[in-house]
């Protein structure tokens, strides 16, 4: 019976006691930082990588990077890419029209990553607010940036093996000149 | 006629009081929530957020005064009214100050208890008038929780009745000049705080309107302004639980001469809202069975007991 009487006061004790000790935990909150960023009047922290808005970027004479391969497209998990290819007098491939339909596009990064020219980019910017869901579509001059982003010595004709205008095969760096397969010498 | 003025001054005064510190209240209660769980809490409009309470009542006000098709219409009107109506009339017989109150009741205490009774009857009526089963979940908790915890909420007042030996408010306050009445009566303290928290259905005694279980509760279908009067309705009550526990044991405005009698009504009251607010932000809501087990065979006990030990002390 005492057994007993002394388990039921301890219970109520220890259920007193839990609930004093959690009121305290809350009150001392009251000296504690909250942990909320205020957001339009303090930038919160980006991630180096972070993936935001999608640019393309040129090289460093200044050309634009994209060869319109169409890998981004078919990389892309939303289709939100849609691009022609053009090719100019000198034999260099480029985009006749680039267009990213932001209000469709889920910043995964696939098509940075699948890029093999270093053209396509995400940035650091997540502000893409507009009224109209059409001024989401993003054209090939929204899109262009003057710099070359996140590679700044890499151009791809340079390394690339193909002959443009002013530049024959074998002509670029790292490159050994062509072989004559014909040819029978050592 | 002075007479009168000033009483007409002191109603108008004590009902903007009451109104406008509820609506304070919420914002408040939101600010200090915000504290205690590490962030701010509405802090954008007006100086530290406070205007919000006037952004809030411009939301409400222009929402529609919607009555749902299947609701009984009439029923469901007045169960707000009734829920506003009652707390600020229980609200005229507490003693602010020498001067200030509304009424001086010679029963202040059985109309206090008699108003808060009714108060059931709001969230009863909100509940059954809206003919939707959260709120007739809602409205059974309500029911049985506030019609149970009214027990011994009287109950636990009867030692302070029996040691001022008065039911009139001012004289229970007057009766404490020499000791507040906290000290003799701490059980009857505690379970008329926690009888009070009840009673304004606040967290942890929040299951009439468990937002988890039952959406909103009694008022899932109330919006706009009738949902405002239930929400004004329970910051008013919280307020006068607070202002009823400084009455009764806290010596109302009884204190030190280094601030008026108001102030240190004021100061008291403020504080047990505070320490409700502190524990709406800290304790877990318990089950439905464990709040009426814990109101039948813990609370009413004690008051029972606590009542027979002030008897027998006020005897000999």
């Amino acid at each position: 019976m005492l057994k007993k009487l002394l388990h039921v006061g301890y219970l109520i004790w220890d259920y007193i006691y839990s609930n004093l000790l959690t009121l305290w935990t809350v009150a001392s909150h009251t000296f504690s930082k909250a942990d909320t960023v205020e957001y339009p009047d303090q930038m919160p922290y980006l991630a180096p990588r972070f993936r935001g808005r999608i640019v393309l970027t040129r090289d460093p004479s200044g050309e634009e990077r994209c060869v319109a391969c169409n890998l981004c497209a078919s990389a892309c998990p939303t289709d939100c890419i849609a691009l022609q290819k053009t090719e100019d007098e000198t034999g260099r491939w480029s985009a006749e029209y680039f267009r990213i339909n932001f209000s469709r596009c889920v910043f995964c990064g696939l098509c940075e990553e699948a890029c093999p020219t270093y053209a396509i980019q995400l940035t650091q910017d997540f502000e893409l607010a507009e009224y109209q869901r059409q001024n989401l579509v993003y054209e090939k001059h929204h899109l262009l940036i003057d710099g070359p982003g996140k590679h700044p010595d890499y151009s791809f004709y340079e390394l690339s093996g193909k002959a443009v205008s002013g530049r024959a095969k074998g002509a670029g760096k790292h490159e050994a000149p062509p072989v004559d397969v014909k040819s029978l010498l050592p | 006629m002075n007479a009168v003025l000033v009483q007409i001054i002191n109603v108008v005064v004590i009902l903007l009081f009451v109104v406008f510190g509820a609506a304070l209240l919420t914002w408040v209660e939101r600010r200090l929530l915000g504290i205690w769980q590490d962030r701010y809490g509405p802090n954008r409009v007006g100086p530290f957020g406070s205007l919000q309470i006037v952004a809030d009542m411009i939301k409400l006000l222009m929402k529609q005064d919607w009555v749902p098709p299947f609701a009984d219409r009439l029923v469901f009107i007045v169960a707000p009214a009734i829920a506003m109506f009652v707390v600020v009339a229980a609200f005229a017989v507490i003693p602010m100050a020498p001067g200030v109150g509304v009424i001086d009741l010679n029963i202040g205490l059985l109309f206090f208890l008699a108003m808060t009774s009714l108060g059931v009857y709001a969230v009863m009526f909100g509940a059954y008038a809206s003919d939707n089963k959260y709120a007739l979940l809602g409205g059974l908790r309500a029911a049985a929780q506030m019609v149970s915890y009214e027990v011994f909420m009287g109950l636990s007042l009867m030692g302070v009745v029996m040691l001022a030996g008065s039911f009139n408010l001012r004289e229970v306050v007057l009766a404490q000049a020499d000791g507040w009445y906290i000290v003799p009566q701490f059980v009857g303290f505690l379970i008329f705080f926690m009888a009070g928290i009840a009673e304004s259905h606040r967290t942890p005694f929040d299951l009439p309107e468990a937002e988890h279980e039952l959406t909103a509760g009694f008022h899932t279908e109330y919006s706009g302004m009738k949902f405002a009067m239930f929400f004004l309705g329970e910051y008013v009550s919280v307020l006068m639980t607070a202002a009823m526990i400084t009455v009764l044991f806290l010596g109302g405005w009884l204190g030190p001469a280094w601030l008026p009698p108001l102030a240190w009504f004021l100061l008291k009251t403020a504080a047990l809202v505070l320490s409700m607010i502190l524990i709406r932000g800290a304790l877990p809501r318990p089950r439905y069975d464990q709040l009426m087990a814990f109101g039948w065979k813990l609370m009413l006990p004690l008051a029972l007991i606590n009542l027979l030990a002030t008897g027998a002390l006020t005897l000999m």
